[in-house]
């Protein structure tokens, strides 16, 4: 189910407003919106909510649209802050329109990327994807960095995040690539790891960049 | 000689660092081997002569590389002889038990258009874990020369690779990557027009991963042509949007599985063996501090100290010197040479002969070619590696990182080749730093020999000696980390398996690095001997021990120490080697003894490391280093001494 972007930000504000802080319904004025809205008619089309005067009310029927609102509203803000770098003002700004564009298993996608994350940047709750409940249940904590491994714990790499080209260059060569199987056998003094027959020390700032899928 | 050596058929070995390529270019030479820098570079080269079937060859051995795109200064120098000396072979050595690994650096040799041969040395520890590889197979897919072999091990292999040399033909093998990349390749080689040594399609490849050098080297040869190759390139880069390095690399490991499918054979049973569990322990903080201790007491105190600073240096210098040479040279010349000029220069107290000559082969050569032994068994036996790590922690801290541990450790053997190397080094930060410890805080065999005989007759002393060192290094290069501008060093590092160091080779190491050792020093001994000679005649030695004087005081050290102060600086030891004859007149207390040892060791590098400094980081920085280093000898010097009296150790 796809609504408009104008409708989505509806939905986002009044899961904000009853689901959050606990109300019953969300004024106009607190949906940024006027009577005549489009995306006001939208919704009430689709029989997700219900307008009372002034006063908007979410449907059992449209919860679920707006729980998933609200949740690729927050993974695109992660996506901002930890993958793009893009911070503050700016990073929240982008965040808003680049959320309307995770549809289609983007959302999942992303999701898996960022490892599940439970909270917003600000700190507020993702409420949980499928994608999320069933890492859950397999017990899976999907990629990690190199760091996050025990001695002994097993993975496969699943990307080398670059922020030197070189050194991320000189792993590629001696070997180290998505894909390859890696063993941890150290974490101290510095990280140590097996890829194929051959044993790797690396320090903890390059560690961090080496992410695994534990297997 | 010359003529003839360019006319002689050239074979390259190339590959990764720790593939057992110096032990095969060894085997193939024998042990007549010149190491000399690559033209216009820093990088020592080694060559040699190797005759197949009535051919002579030359080989040339080149510093370990992981891929055709370098990094590291040894990295360019690799891919610069492949791209000028057009060779007849080039041998690519691999480690069998990484074969999949670095298989896709044959690749980019092959796809250069080089003519490759590949040898899969280590075989024999690859059987040991269980691998089986069929070399037939793999060289029916490559469509190359393969040889397997284990050099190392009694020379497994060698024969076959010899034959192989002889009945070279040069075949080219081809191979394709996945569609799309394929059509950049071309698109781009086909605006190629120049003449070039390696094939454009790996050109392109490296200009497609933004080499800055090959890019350049295609400039110079397209002329104004250029522009649309680089044009191609950037559009190519924009249009695939995505980091053409890994896409390669991961199209070559992809290819390179499909090679090695049905080649490799692998039996689970790799084993826990005695040298995996030891290579553990030299990684466990716990074991692996007291083992440094060990590898130094043995190592660096009986092997270098006792047996090379006092069995040979003794039997050398107390029987051959002494009594024999000495007094006959002597004899010789106050009969044949009237003049006291000439009679001094060649066998008076700084005489060439008395002083050059004796301090050289007598003294330092056991020294250092012992302490050279030493180094050559732990690098061998791929210990540094285990160290590197280790220490990077405490490495972070004085703004190195573990890999510096390398020049530190030569650095007590020779200051001025530890300066040398610390070129490996990545950043001009480190470089920097590394270069200032040196100067300040390690002290080189020779002085090191001479110092620890010097204070092991006053307990504590060397305690005090010892702590002060470490505490300045600390010090300095903690200090250094905060003032010195640059990146954080990253520490990365392959470690090699523990291996038994081979005979043969730790020889040929040895004797190549005492070469170079004395080719470079020992016309500074000369040059030193004539000075000091010259100063001696002339007065101006005698001003400047006197105007040397008054810092002496202030240290709390007798006038006569000056005069090891001044030696200090032609040679390091020269300088201990003073203050042992102050010593042995009874002249120093405690201490003041090892005021003046510790001062000494801080005290400014000899005559030849100042001179490589100059030359490896230019005049502003080696001058600082220079004040800078004497400086803090004097200040430690000074409060070591006021915090010894006021304390009353050593009293």
């Amino acid at each position: 189910m796809n609504v408009s972007a104008k409708a989505e930000e509806i939905l986002e504000s009044l899961w904000i407003a009853t689901e959050e802080q606990g109300e019953d319904a969300a004024s106009f004025e607190r949906l940024r919106i006027v009577p005549d809205d489009e995306g006001l008619a939208e919704l009430v089309g689709l029989a997700f909510i219900e307008v009372n005067g002034e006063w908007v009310k979410l449907r059992k029927e449209g919860r679920d649209e707006a729980r998933m609102t609200v949740r690729r509203h927050r993974l695109a803000e992660r996506l901002m802050m930890d993958i793009l770098d893009i911070k503050g003002i700016t990073g929240d700004e982008r965040a808003c329109e680049f959320e309307h564009l995770l549809h289609h298993g983007v959302d999942t996608k992303i999701c898996t990327l960022l490892n599940h994350p439970t909270t917003c940047p600000h700190g507020k709750p993702i409420p949980p994807g499928d994608c999320c409940d069933q890492a859950r249940q397999e017990g899976e904590v999907g990629v990690v960095a190199l760091t996050e491994l025990k001695p002994g714990e097993k993975g496969e790499i699943a990307y080398l995040a670059a922020t030197d080209v070189s050194k991320m260059q000189k792993l590629m060569s001696m070997g180290v690539l998505p894909g390859c199987d890696i063993l941890l056998t150290r974490t101290y003094p510095s990280y140590i790891f097996k890829v194929g027959h051959s044993e790797f020390a690396v320090d903890g700032e390059l560690a961090r960049e080496i992410f695994v899928r534990k297997v | 000689m010359q003529n003839q050596l360019k006319t002689e058929k050239k074979i390259i070995l190339v590959g990764n660092p720790n593939v057992g390529k110096s032990v095969v270019f060894n085997s193939m030479t024998g042990s007549y081997t010149t190491v000399s820098n690559y033209p216009g570079t820093s990088v020592e080269v080694s060559r040699g002569q190797c005759q197949i079937a009535g051919e002579s060859y030359q080989v040339l051995d080149t510093p370990g590389m992981y891929s055709m795109l370098p990094i590291t200064e040894e990295e360019r120098v690799a891919r610069r002889i492949l791209l000028e000396e057009s060779p007849h072979v080039v041998l690519h050595v691999i480690d069998a038990r990484n074969l999949e690994r670095m298989l896709p650096m044959t690749l980019q040799l092959i796809e250069a258009g080089l003519p490759v041969i590949l040898l899969i040395n280590i075989m024999d520890e690859a059987e040991r874990i269980g691998m089986q590889i069929d070399i037939q197979l793999l060289q029916e897919k490559l469509q190359i020369p393969v040889v397997g072999g284990a050099i190392g091990r009694a020379k497994r292999g060698l024969w076959e690779l010899r034959d192989a040399i002889r009945d070279f033909t040069g075949n080219r093998a081809t191979f394709v990557y996945a569609t799309d990349l394929e059509k950049d390749i071309q698109e781009i080689s086909n605006l190629m027009q120049g003449d070039y040594i390696l094939d454009k399609r790996s050109l392109t490849l490296m200009l497609l991963q933004r080499d800055e050098e090959i890019a350049q080297r295609v400039k110079d040869r397209e002329g104004e042509h250029y522009e649309s190759v680089e044009n191609a390139v950037n559009d190519t880069i924009f249009a695939r949007r995505v980091d053409l390095h890994l896409r390669i690399s991961l199209e070559r490991k992809r290819i390179c599985k499909g090679l090695l499918d049905g080649v490799i054979t692998q039996q689970e049973n790799e084993q826990f063996s005695f040298a995996d569990r030891f290579s553990n322990w030299t990684m466990n903080p716990w074991t692996g501090i007291p083992l440094l201790l060990i590898v130094l007491y043995l190592g660096l105190y009986q092997f270098v100290g006792g047996f090379g600073a006092g069995t040979i240096v003794d039997f050398l210098e107390g029987s051959i010197f002494e009594e024999y040479l000495n007094p006959w040279v002597i004899g010789l010349c106050n009969q044949y040479i009237p003049w006291y000029w000439l009679n001094e220069l060649l066998v008076g107290e700084y005489g060439l002969f008395t002083l050059g000559v004796r301090y050289a082969v007598a003294i330092i050569l056991p020294i250092v070619g012992t302490f050279f032994i030493a180094f050559a068994v732990i690098e061998d036996s791929g210990y540094f590696p285990r160290l590197a790590m280790l220490v990077d922690r405490v490495f972070k801290k004085i703004g190195l990182n573990g890999r510096a541990v390398i020049p530190m450790v030569l650095g007590f053997g020779c200051d001025t080749m530890a300066t040398v190397v610390t070129r490996t080094l990545e950043s001009t930060r480190e470089r920097i730093i590394a270069t200032l410890l040196l100067a300040l805080a390690i002290p080189c065999s020779a002085q090191m020999g001479v110092i620890l005989g010097l204070l092991s007759g006053v307990p504590g002393a060397l305690m005090v000696w010892t702590v002060s060192m470490i505490g300045v290094f600390l010090l300095v290069g903690f200090l250094s980390a905060q003032v010195v501008p640059g990146e954080r060093p990253m520490f990365y590092m392959e470690i090699p398996p523990m291996r038994l160091p081979q005979l043969q080779n730790v020889m040929i190491k040895t004797l190549t690095r005492m070469q170079w050792y004395f080719m470079e020093i020992f016309p500074l001994f000369m040059i030193a001997s004539v000075l000091l000679w010259a100063g001696k005649l002339t007065g101006a030695l005698q001003w400047l021990v006197e105007a040397f004087n008054p810092v002496m005081r202030v240290l709390g050290l007798p006038n006569e120490a000056s005069a090891a102060f001044i030696f200090g600086f032609f040679r390091r030891d020269f300088g201990a080697a003073g203050l042992y004859d102050l010593q042995t007149q009874g002249l120093l207390d405690p201490v003041q003894l090892t005021v003046a040892a510790v001062t000494l060791t801080l005290f400014v590098p000899c005559v030849a490391q100042f001179l490589v400094m100059q030359k490896e980081r230019g005049w502003r920085t080696s001058l600082v280093i220079f004040f800078l280093v004497t400086g803090m000898a004097f200040t430690v010097g000074w409060s070591l001494n006021k915090f010894l009296l006021m304390t009353g150790i050593l009293a």
